[in-house]
């Protein structure tokens, strides 16, 4: 197990470093660049502006610029934001904790709504609420993220329940801990709940399948058999059997739910990764924009390997060596 | 007798198999009217994409009406209206009863093509200026939400249908290739595979998308984002197509055909590629709701197509503000319409799955 853990984690550094080559190529083949938009600025005199190329190395060649780029990576300096103008890593550190939150809430959301309206669904199969959930499901599906978060924003100002975007309210440093915590929590509502809108749809399927799948087993039928009640059946011996192949979504979904969160984060103005990429591209932050992709690579590996890791340990059917 | 022994290929039998699905039935018939609302947007518009008028910013929905004030039948018509402010700034429309203006067909407007060929000048509704007739409300340069959907569907709607094209034609060759040629060539184009599949969509999007120059103009932009989206679409699907022509290669025909002397693309071609169609259909239905979500997300961040075009998701960028929503909530509608399309692709393709892949039915049934 661990020399395959290491094989993937060797074979994914040529795959990180050529996504990055492409990415500064991109960046850097195409027209306008952040010093571009100061050069047109009167206040700021051609020779800082000359200083600042010189000093971030933008008049070497280009796969010099690449190569000097990857040196730094392997010493851990990722360079520096000419917008912010602190190394990126500080930037990164903090927007990255707070899709972190984001990501996570949804995810226990997902999970804690999904779970039991699947096994809800599984015993009442074919009735009147299985079809009802089964439809909401389909439409929670197809919904994008983008346009869940409006319509609760949409929701949430007719109401006034909760506040629109934004992380921390006004007066949160005069709060006390538990206030903070509250106030976090409020905030975390709408876009906890447009992201986890999709994904409840298909982990509740994936859910019912399951359920259904087990309760026809045998040892079902023996339980019920030797006279066990039906809830001690469903809950203990079905229910523990049904839920074992989700957890190995648990890794897939949370990497999969770190690159989703962008266009919600945008939306509902929470301070994250994405949001940070986007300001990051439109003004050709060239060092910021390669250290967030890189960001974003490495966490999706991190969550696919931890995936296919935790598969493994529970599926004793599964080898990666032979 | 000679319809007994024909075989049915895989499209005639996805389509005997939707006709006893009602849900996928209606799925069909909503898609269908919604590609003839693209298709047909000129005439069925009473405005065209770029008409403005800024006396109507964000003027609500107006009700066709038969009943005038005194409560007498009349032909359908809407009322006059008046933008004005309030003491907070807020847009109030006021109707002002004693201008109607009744609805008229096949109305003389602004001059289209249709099919982009035929020049042609009536509308299928309208009313006489000044009044104008917003079935959807207006978005905030007084353009007709109603005609804006209409014009952006072909944009919405066309784009999962291209992009799907490219990205599958890409797809089923290297997975042809690679799965045929096995070990070094598969190596390697697996690894390129991996690296398109490792980076998060949407992150890729956005660095692909800072590539192309800010001076294209509209259908410049309009092709890049569907390379750009087919670009990062591929790899799932060559992997799959790899998989299933890494066992058709060992199968007699594929000797046969190479015995007989045919290029090894002719084989991969002509005679694997065509097992993997019944897979490749389901494929293609699930997945072009990701690209119209995609084109949907990049314009609505304000990357992809650019004013005065229309796209669905361009559309919806005007609802990024939260006071927009509140203040004018039927810009949202656009957003209903991806759903709509979306979920209608999602049900087909169940629906088509259901029916071609025989082991995922049993599955169901046992």
């Amino acid at each position: 197990m661990f020399r395959y853990c290491l094989k993937r984690l060797l074979i994914s550094i040529p795959l990180l470093l050529g996504m990055a080559l492409l990415t500064f190529l991109l960046m850097q083949k195409t027209t306008g660049s952040f010093y571009d938009q100061l050069k047109m600025d009167p206040l700021i005199s051609p020779e800082t502006i000359d200083r600042y190329i010189r000093l971030y190395q933008l008049d070497k060649p280009l796969l010099t610029q690449f190569l000097l780029w990857v040196r730094n990576l392997f010493r851990l300096e990722f360079g520096y934001s000419f917008y912010y103008n602190v190394p990126v890593v500080k930037i990164i550190a903090g927007r990255l904790g707070n899709t972190f939150i984001l990501s996570f809430a949804s995810f226990l959301l997902t999970w804690l709504v999904a779970i039991p309206l699947g096994i809800c669904a599984a015993l009442h199969r074919n009735r009147m609420i299985d079809r009802v959930i089964q439809m909401l499901s389909y439409v929670g599906l197809s919904t994008p993220s983008f346009l869940s978060a409006m319509l609760l924003l949409y929701l949430a100002s007719r109401t006034g329940l909760l506040p629109l975007g934004g992380m921390h309210s006004a007066r949160y440093e005069d709060m006390t801990a538990l206030g903070r915590f509250l106030d976090l929590l409020r905030h975390l509502a709408i876009p906890a709940a447009a992201l986890s809108i999709r994904s409840v749809g298909a982990l509740q399927r994936i859910m019912r399948g399951n359920m259904l799948e087990t309760l026809r087993q045998q040892y079902v039928l023996t339980a019920r058999a030797k006279g066990l009640p039906e809830s001690r059946v469903v809950y203990v011996h079905a229910l523990r059997n049904a839920i074992n192949p989700l957890i190995t979504l648990l890794g897939y979904e949370f990497s999969a739910l770190l690159s989703g969160a962008a266009l919600v984060e945008i939306i509902c103005n929470w301070p994250g990764l994405g949001t940070l990429m986007l300001t990051a591209v439109r003004s050709k932050d060239i060092y910021l924009v390669m250290a967030s992709f890189m960001m974003g690579g490495v966490l999706f590996l991190v969550g696919n390997l931890f995936a296919d890791i935790l598969l493994a340990r529970l599926d004793p059917r599964i080898r990666y060596e032979k | 007798m000679k319809n007994k022994t024909r075989h049915d290929s895989p499209l005639c039998l996805a389509l005997k198999g939707l006709r006893q699905n009602r849900l996928a039935m209606i799925a069909c018939g909503v898609l269908l009217m919604l590609y003839l609302g693209a298709i047909f947007a000129g005439f069925l518009s009473p405005y065209s994409y770029r008409d403005e008028d800024r006396n109507f910013s964000y003027c609500p929905p107006t009700p066709v009406r038969i009943f005038d004030g005194q409560g007498r039948l009349r032909w359908p018509f809407v009322y006059g209206r008046e933008m004005s402010f309030d003491a907070q700034h807020k847009r109030i429309y006021e109707i002002k009863e004693q201008e109607r203006y009744p609805l008229r067909l096949f109305v003389r407007g602004e001059p289209y093509r249709i099919l982009g060929l035929v020049p042609c000048s009536r509308h299928l509704f309208g009313v006489d200026s000044p009044g104008r007739i917003y079935l959807w409300g207006s978005d905030s340069r007084g353009r007709d939400l109603f005609s804006r959907i209409l014009y952006g569907a072909r944009i919405s709607l066309s784009i999962g249908l291209l992009g799907v094209m490219i990205s599958f034609s890409i797809g089923l060759l290297v997975g042809g290739i690679a799965g045929f040629y096995g070990g070094r060539i598969d190596n390697i184009l697996m690894r390129v595979c991996e690296m398109f599949m490792m980076v998060p969509g949407f992150y890729l999007l956005l660095a692909l998308r800072s590539v192309v120059p800010p001076d294209f103009n509209s259908v410049q932009v309009y092709f890049s984002i569907v390379v750009i989206l087919s670009f990062i679409g591929w790899a799932g699907l060559a992997r799959i197509i790899r998989g299933m022509c890494l066992s058709l290669r060992q199968r007699e025909f594929v000797l046969a055909a190479r015995a007989m002397g045919l290029s090894d693309l002719e084989v991969i071609v002509k005679h694997i590629l065509p097992h993997t169609v019944s897979y490749s259909i389901i494929a293609i239905m699930l997945s072009i709701p990701g690209y119209i979500l995609a084109e949907s997300a990049l314009s609505l961040i304000g990357l992809g197509i650019q004013d005065p075009f229309a796209s669905w998701g361009n559309l919806l960028s005007e609802a990024m503000g939260i006071v927009q929503i509140t203040f004018a909530p039927w810009i949202l509608l656009p957003g209903m319409f991806i759903l709509v399309t979306v979920m209608c692709f999602n049900i087909l393709g169940d629906a088509l799955r259901d029916w071609l892949d025989p082991t995922l039915k049993m599955e169901r049934q046992s």
